[in-house]
C-alpha cells in the first residue's frame, strides 16, 4: 500500500518516534495505520498484516512497552513513543533465546504469523515468567496461527520463560 | 541439531533453513517486494448474491486524484474469457467463471471493477465513488435451496442447479440392503470452511517493455498452473510470462492451488498501464472471494450382519460447489472417500454437485475427504450402538488387514485409476490408538464418571487419504558455477519446508553433505514443466524427482572427477566439497574446480578427453497412481448437558505417510492439520443466510481456533513405505485435519448417550448441543 507521493490536500502531521532504538521523524497522514507507516514508510516489512481488524495478531508490535495491534493504530498515535518491531529483537545476526526457542521447537511454519507472536511473547515475558501449559496457552491465545497447531509454541514459550527467567 | 553429515538425513529430524530469516522479520512474503513505482489495486466486488449488473459509472473513482485508472469488466472485454474448471467431466453443466463478468454476478465478493491508483488508501476511496446499477435476481443460499423444487435458479435461464451427477459403483448396494439383516440410515451436514492462511491472496506483476517479458508475483501453490491459464488466456507464449510465488507464502491450505480472476486482471492492467501493479487482498475480501468448501449433505444407509461387519453402503451426497465450477476434484474425492479402510462388499455413492450463489467451492485441507469420513464413521458407531457392541471392535472387524495390499476397492479415484489401496497397516494404527489411550480402562472410567453425573465420550475415526497425486512433479539439479548444488523445484512452498526437506533427500542420493546443497521453489523462469503444491503431493512426486535428478548428478559428479584425476569413478568419495580418490584430499577435485571445467570451460579450448559439458541434471517423477495414508484418531470429550460446553480431555493420533523424511516437519503437518480439524468440529463455520449473504465475513464472526482451544495430541506414527516411489514417501498434509470432526462428533454422541441426543452436524457447537439433547427430550415423551 504504497502512499501518494504527493500529500493531496491533506496536510499532514510531524511525527517522531523511536523505533527499535532509532528516533524517526516523518510527516504523516491523519489515516496512516502504524502497520503501514512501519511496512511501508520505513521499509520494517517483518510486520505483516493478516486481518485488519485486529484479531489474528500477527501486526502486533510493543508500544512504550505494551504489546499493540499495529492495524488498530495510526501512525500519528505513536508521536513521542518508544516502538519495537521483530527487526529489532535479534542483535547482531544472533537469534534471541525466544527467537531460539521457536526455532527448536518448530513454533513456526510459514512465518507469517510469527513476528506477531514473538512481540506479544516479548512483552508477556518481561511482566515475569510462564509457568505451565495452561498459562502459555492463555497467553498465546490472543495470536492466531493456522499452520503449527500451537504445539510447538507452547513448549517455545515454556522454554523461552525458563530460558529468560533463570 | 546441526545439519552435520548424518549417515542418512533422510529420517533426519533437523531444524529449518527457513526459520532464522522467519524469526528475525526477514521473510519475503509478496507484500515486502519493493517494486519501484508500483501501483496499488482494489477490486470492486458485488453486493448481491444474484443481479444483473445494468450499468456501472465510474467517472467520480477516475476524477479523485491519485487514481491512475478505472477498468470495468466490460473495459478488459479482451480477456473476460472463462477460467476453466480444474477437473472436468462429460456431463458437467459448467457455467464460464470470467476474471471480472461485464454483465451480471453470481456471488457476493465476485470482483466486478478494479481501481488502480497512487495507493491503497486512495483506491478504496475511489471503490466508494463507483455506482453500480444492480437488477437483483433470486438466490440460492444452500444446497437443500438449490435443489427444491420450484427453487431460484442459480443461473439464470437454467433449468436445474446440478451441475453434474457423479456416481461410484461396486457390487449391488441396493440388492444387498434388501436382503441384509440389519440396515440403518443417517442424514449428515457439513459446513463450509475456509483455508485461511494468515497471509491472503496477492498478486503483483510487471510488463518488461524491452524484453516484453511478463513477471508476475502470485502467492500461488501452483505457479505452472497460473503461467499455462495466463498464457492461454493473453494469447502469449508461455516463456513471455514468468511466474513467481515468492520464497515465503504465508500458508496455502488449498484456496492458493485454485486461479482466480485477480490473477488474470492485476497482471494485464500492469501492461496496459505499463507500470507495476500489486494488489493484496484484505482479509474482508478473503472471507467473500477466496474459494471455500465443505458443505455436503450425506444421507447414508449401511447394511450389516449381527456381528457388525458391512453388507453395504449406499451414500447420496449434495455437495456445494458454488457460483461457479472451479472443479470437481472435490467431490470426486468424496465419493471415493466414503468406504475408507473397510471393507465394503457393495457400494454405491451418488452425489449432485449443486450450483449455488455462494463463492465458489474448491480445496481445502481435506478436500472432500472429512465429510465422507464424517458419514461412515458416524455409522459405524451407530451401528455399534444398534448392535450393543463397542465401537472399537465393530471397526476391528471391518477393517483391511495388512497383508491385503495392494487392496482393490472396486471403484475409481479422482486420477481416473481404480481405486487401490498401495500400502498400509490399518489393524495397526487402530490397535496403536487404543493401547495409547488405554481403552479398556478408558471406558470403564468413563462409566464410573457416569454413574456420577459427568458426560463423558470416547469417539474413534480410521481413515485413508489419496494423496501424492500425478501427472508429476520436477526438480533439476546443478553444480553451479560457484560450486554449489542448486536443487531447483517447480513445486513452490507455503511454510512447509521445502528449503530444508529437499536439501536433505539431495544430500542422501549426492552423498553430499548438506551445506553444499540448497534449494530454490516456484519460478516458472527455472524450470519449464510443474504442477503445484496441493492434495498433500509434493514428497511423493517431488521428492522422487529429487531422489532421481540427484543420483543422476552424482554419477555425473564422479564420472567428470575420475575422468581429472584417472581413475575410476567407484574409486571416488566425496570428503565435504571435494571429491577424492581412494578418499585422500591430496588425490582430489572440489566441486568449484569440478564446475570451471565441466560448466566454466575456457573460451574456445576443447574439453579434457570424456568430460561432459554441463553439469546438470533433471527428473520428472509421474507416480502411477495415488498413494495412501492412513491414520487413527481418538477423542475423550466431556460435555456439560446444560450449557452445550465441550471439553477435549485427551486426544490421540496415529499416522502413516510412509517414510518419514524429516519427523519434526512431518509431526508439525500433522498437528497443524488437527488444529484445522478441531476449527472443523466445533468452531468454523462460513454462514450464508437464505439469500445468499455471508453471515460470518470477520474473525468477530467466524471463529479460528487459538491456542486454548486446540487440546494437546498425543502423536505416534507407524510408517508402511509406499511402493509406488522409490523414497516410499506418501502425503501428510491433510491426515490431521481428515478424521477430527468425526471422532470428536463420535465422541460428543458418546457422551450424551444416556440422554440419546443425535450428533448430525459439524461443527458441533454449543448450541447445537442443546438443541440435539431438546429433541432427544421430545422424542422421548410418549406421545
Amino acid at each position: 500500500m504504497r502512499e501518494p507521493k504527493v500529500n493531496i490536500e491533506a496536510p499532514g502531521h510531524l511525527i517522531s518516534v523511536t523505533v527499535n532504538g532509532s528516533t524517526r521523524q516523518h510527516v504523516v497522514d491523519d489515516r496512516l495505520t502504524l502497520a503501514d507507516f512501519l511496512r511501508e514508510r520505513l521499509r520494517l516489512t517483518g510486520t505483516h498484516l493478516g486481518c485488519e481488524h485486529g484479531v489474528c495478531g500477527a501486526c502486533t508490535v510493543i508500544v512504550d512497552g505494551a504489546s499493540v495491534r499495529s492495524c488498530l493504530m495510526l501512525a500519528v498515535q505513536v508521536d513521542g513513543c518508544d516502538v519495537e518491531t521483530v527487526e529489532g529483537l535479534s542483535g547482531e545476526g544472533e537469534l534471541n533465546p525466544l527467537q531460539q526457542a521457536f526455532k527448536k521447537n518448530y513454533a513456526l511454519q510459514c512465518g507469517f504469523c510469527t513476528p506477531g507472536f514473538l512481540m506479544t511473547l516479548t512483552a508477556a515475558l518481561r511482566e515475569g515468567p510462564i509457568k505451565d501449559e495452561a498459562e502459555a496457552r492463555d497467553v498465546l491465545s490472543g495470536n492466531i496461527c493456522r499452520c503449527t497447531g500451537y504445539t510447538g509454541l507452547v513448549q517455545a514459550v515454556l522454554d523461552a520463560s525458563k530460558e529468560t527467567q533463570a | 541439531m546441526s545439519e552435520v553429515a548424518a549417515k542418512s538425513m533422510i529420517g533426519a529430524g533437523i531444524e529449518r533453513r527457513e526459520d532464522d530469516r522467519l524469526l528475525t522479520g526477514h521473510g519475503r512474503y509478496l507484500d515486502d517486494l519493493e517494486l519501484p513505482g508500483a501501483l496499488s489495486a482494489a477490486f470492486l466486488r458485488s453486493t448481491y448474491a444474484h443481479a444483473n449488473v445494468l450499468s456501472i459509472d465510474a467517472d467520480a473513482a477516475r476524477e479523485l486524484p491519485g487514481v491512475v485508472a478505472v477498468f470495468t469488466g466490460e473495459d478488459l472485454a479482451e480477456i473476460q474469457k472463462p477460467l476453466a474448471p480444474k477437473v472436468m467431466h462429460p456431463q458437467l453443466i459448467d457455467y464460464p467463471r470470467l476474471p471480472m463478468p461485464p454483465k451480471a454476478v453470481h456471488y457476493v465478493g465476485e470482483p466486478i471493477a478494479i481501481v488502480v491508483a497512487e495507493s491503497r488508501y486512495v483506491a478504496e476511496d475511489a471503490l466508494e465513488l463507483i455506482e453500480v446499477d444492480y437488477e437483483e435476481l433470486p438466490a440460492v443460499g444452500s444446497t437443500a435451496a438449490a435443489l427444491r423444487p420450484g427453487g431460484p435458479m442459480a443461473h439464470e435461464g437454467a433449468e436445474t442447479n446440478v451441475a453434474v451427477k457423479l456416481s461410484q459403483k461396486a457390487g449391488d448396494a441396493d440388492k444387498a440392503i434388501r436382503a441384509a439383516p440389519h440396515t440403518l440410515t443417517g442424514e449428515f451436514f457439513v459446513t463450509r470452511g475456509g483455508g485461511h492462511s494468515m497471509e491472503t491472496r496477492a498478486v503483483a506483476a510487471r510488463f518488461d517493455l524491452t524484453t516484453e517479458q511478463l513477471i508476475v508475483w502470485d502467492t500461488t501453490q501452483s505457479p505452472h498452473y497460473a503461467r499455462q491459464q495466463l498464457s492461454v488466456i493473453y494469447g502469449m507464449a508461455e516463456d513471455d510470462i514468468r511466474i513467481i510465488a515468492p520464497p515465503d507464502v504465508g500458508g496455502g491450505f488449498g484456496p492458493k492451488a485454485q486461479f482466480y480472476g485477480e490473477e488474470v486482471v492485476i497482471p494485464w492492467v500492469a501492461k496496459l498501464l505499463e507500470r507495476p501493479v500489486k494488489w493484496v487482498e484484505d482479509r474482508s475480501e478473503n472471507f467473500v472471494s477466496a474459494m471455500m468448501e465443505r458443505s455436503q449433505t450425506h444421507r447414508i444407509e449401511v447394511a450389516f450382519d449381527d456381528d457388525g461387519r458391512l453388507i453395504a453402503v449406499r451414500d447420496f451426497v449434495e455437495h456445494d460447489q458454488g457460483a461457479y465450477c472451479a472443479g470437481l476434484q472435490v467431490p470426486s474425492i468424496t465419493t471415493s472417500t466414503v468406504p475408507g479402510p473397510y471393507h465394503v462388499p457393495n457400494i454405491y455413492v451418488e452425489l449432485l454437485a449443486c450450483y449455488t450463489n455462494m463463492v465458489p467451492t474448491s480445496s481445502v485441507r481435506g478436500a472432500g475427504r472429512p465429510q465422507a469420513v464424517f458419514a461412515m464413521e458416524r455409522m459405524i458407531d451407530r451401528i455399534a450402538e444398534y448392535l450393543d457392541l463397542d465401537p472399537a471392535l465393530v471397526r476391528e472387524r471391518n477393517l483391511i488387514q495388512a497383508d491385503e495390499f495392494p487392496y482393490e476397492v472396486g471403484i475409481t479415484f479422482r486420477d481416473g485409476s481404480p481405486l487401490t489401496y498401495d500400502s498400509g497397516d490399518f489393524p495397526a494404527l487402530l490397535s496403536g490408538t487404543l493401547e495409547r489411550l488405554e481403552y479398556a480402562r478408558t471406558r470403564a472410567w468413563q462409566a464410573e464418571q457416569r454413574e456420577r453425573g459427568r458426560m463423558i465420550g470416547i469417539g474413534l475415526a480410521v481413515y485413508v487419504e489419496g494423496c501424492g497425486l500425478g501427472p508429476y512433479e520436477g526438480a533439476k539439479i546443478r553444480l553451479t558455477n560457484k560450486g554449489r548444488i542448486l536443487v531447483t523445484l517447480a513445486a513452490a512452498g507455503q511454510g512447509q519446508g521445502y528449503e530444508t526437506v529437499y536439501a536433505q533427500i539431495a544430500s542422501d542420493a549426492l552423498g553430499l553433505n548438506m551445506d553444499h546443497i540448497y534449494v530454490t521453489t516456484g519460478d516458472t523462469s527455472k524450470i519449464p514443466f510443474g504442477q503445484g503444491t496441493f492434495a498433500s503431493r509434493i514428497t511423493a512426486t517431488a521428492g522422487p524427482a529429487v531422489f532421481q535428478a540427484a543420483q543422476q548428478m552424482r554419477e555425473r559428479l564422479l564420472d567428470t572427477a575420475s575422468i581429472l584425476l584417472g581413475c575410476h569413478p567407484a574409486e571416488i568419495s566425496f570428503i565435504g566439497d571435494r571429491a577424492c580418490r581412494d578418499g585422500d584430499v591430496e588425490k582430489s577435485k572440489t566441486l568449484l574446480e569440478l564446475a570451471q571445467v565441466a560448466n566454466v570451460g575456457k573460451h574456445g579450448i576443447t574439453l579434457p578427453k570424456g568430460v561432459q559439458a554441463g553439469l546438470e541434471t533433471s527428473s520428472y517423477f509421474a507416480p502411477a497412481r495415488a498413494a495412501y495414508a492412513s491414520g487413527a484418531h481418538a477423542a475423550v470429550v466431556e460435555v456439560d448437558p446444560d450449557t452445550g460446553g465441550i471439553t477435549v480431555l485427551r486426544y490421540i493420533i496415529g499416522h502413516d505417510c510412509g517414510t518419514v523424511i524429516n519427523p519434526r516437519l512431518v509431526d508439525g503437518q500433522v498437528i497443524g492439520g488437527f488444529a484445522h480439524g478441531i476449527g472443523n468440529a466445533m468452531y468454523e463455520e462460513a454462514a450464508y443466510d437464505s439469500d445468499a449473504q455471508p453471515q460470518a465475513a470477520s474473525y468477530l464472526d467466524y471463529s479460528l481456533v487459538s491456542a486454548t482451544e486446540v487440546p494437546s495430541v498425543e502423536l505416534f506414527h507407524i510408517q508402511t513405505p509406499s511402493p509406488l516411489n522409490p523414497l516410499g514417501v506418501k502425503g501428510a498434509g491433510e491426515g490431521g485435519t481428515i478424521p477430527a470432526p468425526a471422532a470428536i462428533a463420535n465422541a460428543i454422541e458418546d457422551a450424551l448417550r444416556p440422554l440419546g441426543a443425535r450428533i448430525n452436524r459439524a461443527p458441533v457447537t454449543p448450541a447445537r448441543i442443546v438443541d440435539a439433547i431438546q429433541d432427544a427430550a421430545v422424542v422421548d415423551q410418549p406421545a
